[in-house]
């Protein structure tokens, strides 16, 4: 187990973390303001997926096509907000599970007739190879592009979050709802900006990440499941916890299955250690979760104080 | 009138607990609303902001009818309230708490602005980078005064501002509320201390399960201790 490894695997750890946290950003916000669980998040990444790759045949430029992919996404998000969600914020949970599980089939069935059950989003020529970042480490290019906008993506919505009024109000409609409704803040408005917001953040995560992944129906569902782990273990609500909990999760995942074989290995047989090592590795989130439900139920940095 | 409520009737679910209430208040006035514990002085509030929806009644505030307006719509048109058990943001600085809402709604000339409402609190400017659950009871509530303040509301309701807090700092509290009663601005007050909204108030209303018992000026409460004992038990 090289140092080199260790490293490459930390970045990988880290690209997987912040493509995460754009997923958990939207999801945390829409929970924490509205009360909501949008199962149906994980169609908007894949959306944001599809339209990339249409959007990059069309004009021939990836850049091109995952800028014109994100508002479109976006607008996308706002329009089921109005349409469909908007209608279930009054209902209790199970009825929102139920009906966005339902969104998720329709969207997924609508997705085939359009694009078909895949499509394929080449990555760009110029960053498909590696880059020598330390003698004797060869990194992706491409890999280290999906960190650097991670990166700005997360700074500028820190930005929106913690610095502009808009921020301020919708960390206030995150920890009381009722209270911000009566300072004045329209939340039906507020929730709709924030859904659109968060369906761009889906869109880059599902555009960024589709030369590397299959863009596939269904693709947005394994991903959401951990999604919802990022935020209850961020503190849902809190885009500092999704941050923090996503960039956890991300790391403890890809350095889990990347070593737990190989530690696995000085202990017991290679055989053992390679068929228990994923197995573990894949359950090591949820520990981290249960841990920190143990300790801090409401999550790392609870909204609601 | 200003505010003008007309037999309001207001329940949760199958228990009602408002019957055909009626309260006004002048501009420039300061009002309370007196009463036990559950006779349905909060719901007024709660109702009169939209936050609980009558189920009949009429509620006019500046002419316009607003007992059917979202509670966004009815604190822009200008009311403002600092409610029971303050709820601050907690995960908003106490200069966030008021930025967020600094606006002037009632287009005043010498409007309440962030820094003027931190001149007004001095504690409050010392811990303005403070988060508002960092701060103490006394502050919260000074913080949920001047939040509401920084709206520039035409109306001002407190709901039980001076609850819960020690001795010292209910006083504070007071001198404020006399100094913004002295500046003009219309209040609406729920409150206990009932010695010192005599002195404070120039009407009064006592409800006592959800019906007004008695409404009168602060000379008429205050030379019936008859009043305070049957409707409020002092």
């Amino acid at each position: 187990m090289s140092w080199i490894l260790i490293l490459e695997q930390s970045l990988n750890g880290l690209q997987f973390g912040l493509m995460l946290f754009l997923l958990a950003a939207g999801l945390t916000l829409v929970f924490g303001i509205m009360d909501m669980i949008n199962l149906a998040h994980g169609s908007l990444y894949m959306l944001g997926a599809f339209l990339a790759s249409t959007f990059v045949q069309l004009t021939g430029s990836f850049v091109a096509g995952v800028l014109l992919a994100v508002p479109a996404t976006a607008a996308l998000g706002m329009l089921l907000e109005v349409s469909v969600l908007r209608t279930l914020y009054a209902r209790d949970h199970l009825s929102q599970v139920l009906a966005t599980f339902a969104l998720i089939l329709i969207i997924n069935e609508l997705v085939r007739l359009v694009w078909g059950s895949d499509a394929s989003l080449p990555m760009p020529a110029a960053l498909s190879g590696p880059v020598e970042l330390v003698p004797g480490l060869r990194y992706s290019a491409y890999r280290l592009v999906i960190i650097g906008v991670g990166l700005l993506v997360a700074f500028l919505l820190f930005v929106l979050v913690t610095k502009t009024k808009v921020g301020m109000l919708v960390r206030a409609g995150a920890s009381n709802r009722e209270m911000a409704l009566a300072m004045g803040v329209n939340i039906k408005g507020l929730f709709t900006a924030v859904f659109g917001i968060g369906a761009a953040l889906c869109a880059v995560a599902g555009s960024m990440l589709a030369p590397l992944f299959a863009v596939q129906v269904g693709m947005g569902e394994n991903i959401l499941i951990v999604a919802f782990v990022v935020i209850v273990i961020g503190g849902i609500g809190s885009i500092r916890g999704a941050l923090v909990g996503a960039l956890l999760v991300g790391v403890v995942d890809t350095i889990g299955r990347a070593f737990l074989p190989v530690l696995l290995g000085t202990f017991f047989q290679p055989r053992v250690a390679s068929a228990a090592g994923p197995a573990i590795a894949s359950v090591m989130i949820y520990l981290i979760m249960a841990v920190v439900l143990y300790f801090r139920p409401k999550g790392l940095f609870p909204a609601r104080g | 009138m200003l505010l003008e409520v007309q037999g309001l009737e207001t329940a949760y679910g199958t228990s009602q607990v408002l019957f055909g209430l009626s309260l006004c208040v002048a501009e420039g006035e300061a009002v309370t609303l007196l009463g036990r514990n559950g006779m349905g002085k909060t719901t007024t509030v709660r109702s009169i902001m939209g936050l609980s929806r009558p189920r009949a009644g009429a509620i006019t505030f500046r002419g316009r009818r607003i007992e059917r307006e979202r509670p966004d719509r009815i604190a822009r048109a200008g009311i403002a309230l600092v409610p029971e058990g303050r709820q601050i943001f907690p995960n908003l600085s106490v200069r966030e708490n008021l930025v967020a809402f600094a606006e002037n709604r009632s287009g005043r000339a010498d409007p309440w602005t962030v820094e003027k409402v931190l001149e007004f609190f001095p504690r409050l400017a010392e811990r303005a980078e403070n988060m508002g659950n960092q701060l103490s009871g006394g502050e919260q509530q000074m913080l949920a005064i001047g939040r509401a303040l920084v709206t520039n509301p035409y109306l001002l309701i407190l709901d039980e501002a001076t609850e819960g807090l020690a001795p010292l700092l209910r006083e504070e509290i007071w001198k404020c509320l006399a100094r913004l009663r002295a500046a003009g601005q219309t209040i609406l007050v729920i409150d206990k201390y009932i010695e010192r909204l005599v002195q404070l108030a120039d009407r009064h209303t006592l409800i006592e399960r959800g019906r007004v018992a008695w409404q009168g000026t602060s000379a008429e409460l205050d030379a019936d201790r008859n009043l305070w004992h049957r409707y409020l038990g002092v």
